[in-house]
């Protein structure tokens, strides 16, 4: 509980929604909303509308709606701000990310914005039996995700992960504080130290790999991509069912990006249309196109309209699609023949993304990481990747003591005195 | 009651702690009494006769930043020295010496003698006295004297219920030739705090006369000339210094010492108390260790007009024949004599929960504690605990602000806070790997880091003060050299082997480059060169080093401090806060944290629990 860190959260509901409420509180949540909006605040406690851009590339994210709190009379007691956007996946995760990468920011916690209520005396005695419940109910919960992983293939994971670094922990705290023993002086090479560290980083890497639990919950997401008029909105009008998006002849109809959380034949996917991708065309436009461009970037899976040639960069799989089918020029194309209007492909495009999705899903009694997990584990690995490229005993020691504390944070287990035990297991010291 | 005389502070014991409580107590202020048995042994060296090392060398330097003693005693007993991990890194490098023992001694009495407001009294503490509300008022003497005091500090080492082993040899006491003090004992028991029982063991003394130091390898002093305290000693002051030799157990030591295993009282179960891991006898080596050939001994010089030579390394307590034997089983040795043998010492300690952050102990109002009866082992350990109780003592008795460190300024801090939360298990001694903040802490930056602190708490002298304050306009002034931003092709210039890219980087950068040597910077910034900066001119270079990775801590630093913040209540019953397990509420109510970030640290104590512990801190206070 870094109380003086700026927090922030999705406080409404599931997404994609109509409208999404992203609520920052703490010294830093007007300077952050500023960095996001550039323009002056709006008044206090009263709506103005903003431009939302990621400070980083200058990325258009939403035009949204900026309301700000000044502390101490908010609900928290501190500065607050509260983003109302639009409640697309995209547009959420956008803004989250920007705000991430502000100095002082970070995701909140569960219960945190209650914590830091109560913290500030914004709570009265019947708010603190609220808190008491809430906690009870988060650690309940906490419990019963624990044991789920208990004796499954994530706690042994940890666990094998947990004993290694304690090895390495011990070698190297052996060489810093007991070097003058002869017992340590013969112990092997710091870089073999540093190597079996690197060698944990790679394992944790690949972990990082594995689907997520999110994906589980929220759906793969699947971007539709391709040059004007390739006929986007129709395959995702038929891939959804219904008219969602505006589909005419005119080249440029789709200048937002427009979602649909559907189920393709069980697996839960995230649908998103984009504006097509070309040169020229007004601005409003160009800001449509840019969003495309992340959008793709991001997705899961892209099913790709356009020539081969002009492919996206993507990170996810991209399927090459040959639309309208039912036209004849469509057929020398390259890629799996769809046609919106007869149908004709879209069961096989359906076998094909859910073929593509199985390995992005979790296997049906298998364990996924959470997101907290993943961002946990994520700078264990970053830490120890370091370590191949020090040569400072101290600084490898930084940055196993780094990822142990990481991986604690995941199972509730302290760290250092288990490490003096190993040491001196392993070590004959002592003068 | 009719007092002889009201002290502010009395502190008994004159070991390492006793003498730093008293001589810290005295620079606050306040009016002193150092009442010790033997006022002869006051500063004596009773185990190794050495001073600092890993961990411990950055204690040393922490008490000398605080203008306690040790150090200076140190640098003018030093026979021998060597910068431990001197190829590592700084915030690791551990400065140890081994002193003259007599000459320590020495130097030590004339610090009390020549300390202000300090008095010495001889004689053996038979009871502490208690006034309103079972505040400590003073203590009687075994000769019946009665000594008043607002506030009295207990450094009894490891007199309180000493025994000491060796074979079949029992022995009540804490030293060889000293009394325990027992009556003080019992009467500490009495008062139902809680205790435990540790042991510790010393080596024989050797005639380093019977020692054929020409069949083994020497082991040199540093050649470079750093001191223990900050404040230098002057050439005229340096001993000659002197060589160590290495030598080795073998199979037949091991064998000699299996052979005889069911005369050491360590294996017979007559030591019930656990010893440290950390500084094994030679019995616990060979048992444990059974795979290993042979483990190395230093012998280590203990004076320049004593033939006394410390075989570090040979601790144990097997009677005087098996130690002899073998001893003469090693090369090097094969005619030793054997001056003192060595033994084993069993006794009292306090569970450290019972004390609060200024090292007093709640079941006592006024009472401080510090040194071996906390649980802990080494001089320098002691040191450190004896000028946090001295110096709270003295502000408890002149309402004066306390010494409170935190873990990530100090190892003080680290140290401290460990005992009182934790408690311990064995023998606490300081390692590097104690400390999540120590690339900050280094034993090079101490100064920086405490005495700015000693100087407005009143601890420092007026010496210290005015080193301080001409040591920090330097600082400043380095600093801003340090900012000086020069091109890549200016660096080449200076010969240093870095590419030219372009783009101009403040020295402080460049320092971080592994080709840039404080040479190359020198030659943009002569200042950096200049002979009396030479330790200043180290110590930024470090700063600018390990600036990146301090940096990413700072968000940690940062929490740590957050929950420092939210105090505890004193009289939190934390056995009627829901949702608490019975075992956690057993580690809170013995170490009874003082503030939220306190409780975090203590094992066991999860998220959730310390959420409904925040709760009730605050429904406490409202209600």
């Amino acid at each position: 509980m870094a109380d003086r860190d700026t927090i922030f959260a999705l406080s409404s509901g599931q997404l994609p929604a109509a409208i999404a409420v992203i609520r920052l509180s703490g010294p830093e949540a007007l300077v952050a909303a500023r960095a996001l909006t550039g323009k002056d605040l709006p008044l206090p406690r009263r709506a103005g509308l903003r431009r939302f851009v990621d400070p980083r590339t200058g990325e258009l994210l939403d035009e949204a709606l900026l309301l700000c709190f000044s502390g101490p009379n908010t609900e928290t007691g501190e500065d607050m701000a509260e983003f109302q956007c639009h409640g697309s996946h995209a547009v959420v995760r956008g803004i989250e990310s920007a705000l991430s990468a502000l100095p002082g920011l970070r995701l909140a916690g569960p219960g945190e914005f209650t914590r830091r209520a109560f913290l500030n005396g914004k709570m009265d005695l019947a708010g603190i039996e609220g808190l008491g419940d809430l906690i009870a109910a988060e650690t309940a919960l906490q419990r019963r995700a624990a044991m789920a992983m208990m004796g499954g293939a994530l706690s042994r994971r940890i666990d094998d992960w947990t004993n290694r670094l304690r090895g390495i922990a011990a070698q190297i705290e052996a060489r810093l504080d007991f070097s003058d023993e002869g017992d340590v002086a013969d112990a092997g090479a710091l870089s073999d130290v540093a190597a079996a560290a690197g060698a944990i980083a790679l394992d944790m890497a690949a972990e990082l790999e594995r689907p997520t639990a999110e994906r589980l919950r929220d759906g793969i997401r699947i971007a539709i991509g391709g040059p004007p008029n390739a006929g986007k909105s129709s395959l995702f009008n038929i891939l959804v069912g219904r008219d969602a998006a505006i589909v005419s002849p005119h080249a440029g109809t789709t200048r937002d990006i427009i979602e649909a959380s559907i189920s393709l034949n069980g697996v839960p996917v995230v649908l998103s249309d984009s504006a097509g991708l070309r040169s020229g065309g007004d601005d409003v436009e160009k800001i449509g196109i840019g969003r495309a461009e992340a959008l793709l970037a991001n997705a899961d899976i892209v099913l790709w309209l356009g020539s081969p040639d002009e492919q996206p960069q993507a990170e996810g799989r991209l399927i090459q699609i040959a639309s309208k089918a039912d036209l004849a020029a469509s057929h020398e194309s390259a890629g799996l023949a769809v046609s919106s209007l007869t149908g004709e492909g879209i069961d096989q495009l359906i076998a094909k993304i859910c073929e593509a999705a199985a390995v992005l899903l979790p296997a049906p009694g298998d364990y996924a990481l959470s997101r907290r997990q993943r961002d946990i584990m994520a700078r264990a690995q970053i830490a120890l990747a370091d370590c191949t490229s020090l040569h400072d005993e101290i600084l490898i020691a930084e940055s196993v003591r780094q990822a142990m504390a990481a991986l604690d944070e995941i199972t509730g287990r302290a760290t250092t005195e288990s490490v003096l035990d190993e040491l001196f297991r392993g070590f004959c010291i002592g003068k | 009651m009719i007092r002889e005389t009201l002290f502010d502070v009395i502190v008994v014991g004159g070991g390492h702690a006793g003498t730093e409580a008293a001589a810290a107590a005295a620079r606050r202020g306040a009016r002193v009494a150092l009442v010790t048995a033997d006022p002869a042994r006051i500063g004596e060296m009773s185990c190794n006769p050495s001073i600092g090392g890993l961990g411990k060398g950055h204690l040393v330097r922490e008490v000398d930043a605080l203008d306690g003693l040790m150090a200076r005693a140190a640098d003018r007993a030093a026979i021998h020295r060597r910068m431990l991990n001197a190829s590592k890194g700084a915030a690791v490098r551990g400065p140890r010496v081994q002193a003259d023992r007599i000459i320590y001694r020495r130097a030590i009495h004339s610090m009390i003698a020549e300390q202000p407001g300090l008095e010495v009294i001889a004689g053996e503490v038979a009871a502490l006295t208690l006034g309103g509300g079972g505040a400590v008022d003073g203590l009687v003497l075994a000769d019946g004297r009665q000594l008043g005091a607002r506030t009295v500090v207990l450094t009894t080492g490891t007199f309180l219920g000493g025994v000491m082993f060796r074979g079949e040899e029992r022995i009540a006491g804490g030293r060889i030739g000293e009394h325990a003090a027992t009556k003080l004992a019992h009467q500490l028991r009495d008062l139902d705090l809680p205790m435990g029982r540790l042991k510790t063991g010393t080596p024989a003394r050797l005639d380093g006369r019977t020692i054929d130091w020409a069949r083994l390898d020497d082991q040199p002093s540093d050649i470079e000339e750093w001191t223990m305290s900050f404040l230098g000693l002057p050439e005229s002051e340096r001993l000659p210094q002197l060589r160590c030799a290495i030598t080795r157990t073998n199979d037949l030591t091991h064998q000699i010492i299996r052979d005889n295993l069911d005369r050491s009282p360590l294996y017979s179960g007559d030591i019930e108390g656990r010893g440290p891991r950390y500084c094994p006898s030679i019995e616990d080596k060979v048992v444990r260790f059974g795979d290993r050939d042979g483990h190395q001994v230093f012998l280590e010089p203990e004076g320049l007009d004593t033939h006394l030579v410390y075989p570090n390394g040979l601790s144990s307590s097997l009677p005087t024949d098996v130690q002899e034997a073998f001893l003469r089983s090693m090369v090097g040795l094969e005619q030793v004599q054997v001056v003192v043998p060595g033994y084993a010492v069993e006794y009292d300690h306090i569970d450290p929960r019972a004390l609060d952050r200024r090292l007093g102990l709640r079941a006592m109002p006024g009472l401080f504690l510090g040194g071996q009866i906390n649980g802990t082992t080494g001089y320098e350990e002691a040191a450190a605990q004896g000028l946090v109780a001295g110096a709270n003592a003295a502000a408890q008795a002149l309402d004066l602000e306390p010494l409170v460190l935190d873990r990530a300024e100090s190892y003080i801090g680290v140290l401290v806070d460990d005992l009182c939360l934790q408690g311990i298990t064995e023998p606490y001694r300081m390692l590097t790997a104690r400390a999540e903040f120590r690339l900050r802490l280094r034993a090079d930056n101490a100064a920086t880091r405490l005495t700015p602190l000693a100087v407005d708490l009143g601890l420092a002298s007026e010496a210290r003060s005015v080193w301080w304050r001409e040591r920090e306009e330097r600082r400043i002034q380095l600093c801003g050299t340090f900012d000086l931003s020069i091109s890549g092709a200016d660096m080449r210039a200076a010969g240093a082997d870095v590419r030219d890219d372009g783009v101009r980087r403040p020295l402080a950068e460049w320092a971080r480059f592994p080709a840039v040597t404080v040479g190359h910077l020198a030659t943009h910034a002569p200042e950096l060169a200049s002979a009396g900066s030479a330790t200043l001119v180290d110590e930024l270079l470090q700063d600018a080093v390990y600036a990146p990775y301090v940096e990413r801590q700072e968000a940690e630093v940062r929490a740590l401090r957050a929950n420092e913040a939210i105090v505890l209540p004193a009289d939190l019953d934390f056995a009627s806060i829901g949702g608490l397990s019975s075992e956690m509420v057993e580690r809170l109510t013995l170490a009874r944290p003082e503030t939220l970030g306190a409780a975090a640290r203590i094992r066991g104590i999860t998220p959730a629990a310390l959420a409904a512990l925040l709760v009730a801190a605050r429904s406490a206070r409202t209600a």
